[in-house]
């Protein structure tokens, strides 16, 4: 059974690692649409999915939060990612099965997954 | 929706939009009066009475961006095609509480599906907020209160840390599965 004690002993290996996330300004966000339209699409998954793979691949200056309805309810479940210095990149219809690739080819080596984009879907 | 989790997790969400500081959700499984129970309970802005007539209307919403509201009148819908219903009480300034009643075995209920994702998604997504689950299961009761947590963790780790929702994830997992041994009946 998790107890209290675990989550003691966790604080104390992560004071470190938490200390250099807060310290960097250069961090990338991820926001994931979680309204009634995007929740029954399925985006929880596909949050659980990039906080999983971002903390598997301990990237320190990733940052995955949520927002609202973003208005194009049948494109969801519907994923921003934006990188200071770069223009928003919008990734629509997403699956948790993809969040690996995007995780590596964009967070990680700066190259958007055109074919998953909002403009790749609208061609 | 394809399960209650995925509802709780968006009626849940108005709570947080409503600026709440504390989030309750109780679950209550009563296999002797063939019933399920949730509650999500706020201390929120609440809404007026004229508000709260029209709640479950789906062509009523608070927001700008669209015309349809569909959270409330799909838990409803959820509810009832169960025999259950579903009620709204809120004052405002004090805050919002939903009840949610469903047959517990009707061929129509969905499943109660991954709680504990919902309830992390909750922690990830505002993690300056309370959040408490309440799970029973015919009087087998698991607590886990993010109160508890931040007392542990500190002001320097955030409760939406990875390893840190990680934790409340497999805590939840494990509660739940000492109250009900049998996931599938959920």
């Amino acid at each position: 059974m998790k107890s209290l004690e675990e989550l003691a002993a966790l604080r104390e290996r992560m004071k470190n690692s938490v200390a250099m996330r807060q310290d960097n300004s250069n961090t990338t966000r991820v926001v994931v649409g979680m309204a009634t339209c995007g929740i029954a699409a399925g985006a929880r998954p596909v949050l659980t999915a990039f906080v999983e793979e971002v903390n598997r691949r301990g990237l320190q200056d990733v940052t995955v939060t949520q927002a609202g309805c973003i208005g194009m309810c049948k494109l969801e479940p519907i994923v921003e990612v934006f990188q200071p210095g770069k223009e928003k990149v919008t990734y629509v219809k997403m699956t948790p099965d993809k969040v690996a690739r995007i995780v590596s080819e964009h967070l990680v080596n700066g190259n958007p997954v055109m074919e998953y984009t909002v403009g790749a879907y609208m061609e | 929706m394809q399960e209650l989790s995925l509802n709780i997790l968006d009626i849940a969400e108005n709570s947080v939009k409503a600026g709440a500081a504390l989030i309750t959700v109780a679950v209550e499984y009563r296999t002797a009066r063939d019933r399920l129970t949730v509650t999500i309970a706020d201390n929120g802005c609440g809404m007026s009475a004229e508000t709260l007539q029209k709640v479950t209307d789906p062509f009523y919403t608070t927001r700008t961006t669209r015309r349809v509201g569909m959270g409330l009148p799909l838990w409803k819908m959820a509810a009832e095609m169960t025999g259950g219903a579903l009620a709204v009480q809120s004052r405002e300034g004090v805050g919002t509480t939903v009840t949610a009643t469903f047959g517990l075995s009707h061929i129509d209920r969905l499943p109660l599906g991954d709680l504990p994702q919902t309830m992390t998604t909750l922690i990830g997504g505002s993690p300056e907020k309370d959040f408490v689950l309440e799970f029973d299961y015919d009087g087998r009761r698991f607590t886990a209160d993010t109160r508890q947590y931040r007392a542990v963790l500190g002001e320097e780790i955030p409760l939406s840390a990875p390893e840190v929702l990680s934790y409340i994830d497999s805590a939840i997992r494990e509660g739940i599965a000492k109250c009900c041994p049998d996931p599938g009946v959920l």
